[in-house]
């Protein structure tokens, strides 16, 4: 049965890349306005799974996907434009990536892409987008300075609030704060914390302290399998799996 | 401690040869340009700057010889321009293509092509220009002559392509693939992608390769030589013969006295000339220079 609180409703998916796989027979829901964290070690099919939710795996040439996928009960392959697909489900990436322009234009990119021109509407968005990711008070007397003037932790929360311009549903986080000190990284994690009462958010971290500090729902990945998902505080306290208990503890990975 | 004497005197020698190599290039541009204004500059005793470079005729041999070589300038500006008109937009769209369109292995073949466009001697160029673009513009147009500005633009302009295409590509082959990744999880269309973010990211390096092709253009000499027609008239048309500057100095080199006027002459042209490339280069610095700040 479908939950209907569910944004993400994922049914025996699997990728392959080749003759590799790369994700098997997951089944899983995500629910609106969660942070649903994932951990597990390297090549474990976490980032595979984030770019399944917007198919960014299409560009993968060699990927093969099986199974169903559908966010808000619409099949993400079949019902969607994969444009307003990506448009609804954002992505920040590990490393902090702002064009090569200024604080304001990387904000309005994803609009002038939509071919929104009205200066009114632009600057509105780059206030409340930045606003939300907490950077507005520190860029808000340079914002035709270019990006990459900012620091590490600013640039990935820039990346947020490029994002959040686009007024997405769901945002996908991979791995944003394994390029920051642990002070952007906190800042990172208290926005995280706001946001989740207007977004679903994804989160793979390879932190397992972070999935815990944040985390609502937590799942673990290993070699391609999901061993096991559930309340965050229940996975760190009385893990089902001897996998996971070892994986948290640190006695692998 | 001995070795260690060794490895120090190897490091210092490294250093100061790769510094000499350094000092001796910019030497030699100030050595040619000082040995241009030596035997230029001896023209304006009996010549002044203004009737040289805006003087509209060039009777070198004439009595009194006249040295006005707007005929020139306007000519070398009038082929460079033509061929920059035609180059550009096509070298760009090229390396667009090659770079983030084309399928893998029709991409290694256009940049074996392109590479061998490059390799072929201007002087062949020229020749093919002259016996087969010439009397098609002929014809075309209905012209007395096929050796024309437009035909020394479409000349130069397949000489200018291969720099052009080679430098822009790799320009936009460098622009990081997370660049486009970002924009294409932002919902960006692969043409938006591409025109958007990567033109705009690869755009100091396609300017290089803009100004590079164009020098390239200036510069050039046999070929444009060949098709121009080399009439020292001012241009009032692309379907005219012109003569460029460079022409006139590799076709008059030999038949002028040394250290005569007209041999100050040309030398003289060859310090405006030396002008203009170095504009050019200082033009497209500054612009480099603005954009990655």
């Amino acid at each position: 049965m479908v939950d209907p609180a569910a944004k993400f409703s994922i049914r025996a998916f699997h990728v392959h890349y080749g003759q590799f796989s790369a994700l098997r027979d997951l089944n899983l829901e995500i629910l609106a306005n969660e942070i649903f964290t994932i951990i597990g070690p390297a090549n474990s099919g976490k980032t595979t799974f984030l770019h399944s939710l917007n198919r960014l795996i299409d560009l993968v040439p060699a990927s093969r996907c099986r199974g169903e996928i559908s966010l808000d009960g619409i099949n993400i392959r079949h019902g969607l434009e994969i444009e307003s697909l990506r448009r609804k489900v954002g992505i920040v990436f590990a490393l902090p990536l702002p064009l090569p322009i200024s604080i304001f234009e990387n904000v309005v990119y994803g609009l002038r892409m939509q071919g929104i021109r009205d200066p009114r509407l632009l600057n509105e968005a780059v206030e409340r987008s930045l606003r939300e990711s907490y950077l507005w008070e520190e860029v808000k007397d340079r914002l035709r300075t270019p990006a990459m003037n900012l620091s590490g932790g600013q640039q990935q929360r820039l990346c947020m609030a490029r994002i959040l311009a686009g007024q997405p549903d769901v945002l996908l986080f991979d791995e944003p704060t394994s390029g920051l000190d642990p002070i952007s990284t906190a800042r990172i994690e208290e926005t995280l914390l706001i946001l989740k009462k207007k977004y679903t958010i994804i989160l793979v971290t390879n932190n397992v302290a972070q999935a815990a500090r944040v985390g609502d729902r937590t799942a673990f990945f290993l070699m391609g399998d999901m061993i096991e998902v559930s309340d965050t505080g229940k996975m760190f306290t009385t893990p089902a799996d001897q996998r996971t208990s070892d994986y948290i503890t640190g006695k692998f990975g | 401690m001995k070795p260690m004497r060794v490895r120090k005197l190897k490091e210092w020698l490294i250093e100061k040869t790769i510094l000499l190599s350094g000092i001796f290039s910019v030497v030699f541009v100030l050595l040619i340009f000082l040995f241009l204004l030596r035997e230029g500059l001896s023209l304006f005793r009996g010549e002044s700057v203004i009737d040289f470079i805006f003087g509209k005729s060039w009777y070198p041999i004439s009595d009194p010889p006249r040295f006005g070589i707007l005929p020139l300038i306007l000519g070398s500006l009038l082929v460079t321009l033509g061929a920059a008109a035609i180059s550009v937009p096509i070298g760009i769209a090229a390396a667009l293509y090659i770079a983030e369109i084309a399928p893998l292995r029709l991409r290694e073949a256009l940049k074996a092509g392109i590479e061998l466009l490059a390799a072929i001697p201007s002087v062949v160029i020229g020749f093919i220009g002259m016996i087969t673009l010439g009397p098609w513009i002929k014809n075309l147009f209905n012209i007395p002559t096929g050796l024309t500005a437009l035909t020394g633009s479409v000349t130069l302009a397949f000489m200018a392509m291969p720099t052009i295409v080679s430098i822009a590509e790799d320009a936009i082959t460098a622009v990081p693939r997370q660049y486009r990744e970002a924009a294409i999880a932002m919902g960006a269309t692969k043409w938006q992608t591409t025109w958007r973010i990567v033109a705009r990211a690869a755009r100091p390096g396609m300017l290089a390769a803009v100004m590079l092709g164009i020098g390239r253009v200036i510069g050039e000499t046999m070929a444009v030589m060949m098709v121009t027609g080399n009439a020292a008239i001012i241009p009032t048309s692309f379907l005219q013969p012109v003569r460029t500057l460079t022409a006139t100095i590799a076709a008059e080199m030999g038949e002028s006295v040394q250290g005569g006027p007209h041999y100050a002459a040309l030398f003289a042209i060859g310090i405006v000339l030396f002008v203009i490339t170095f504009l050019i280069n200082g033009v497209a610095d500054l612009y480099l220079h603005r954009s990655r700040r």
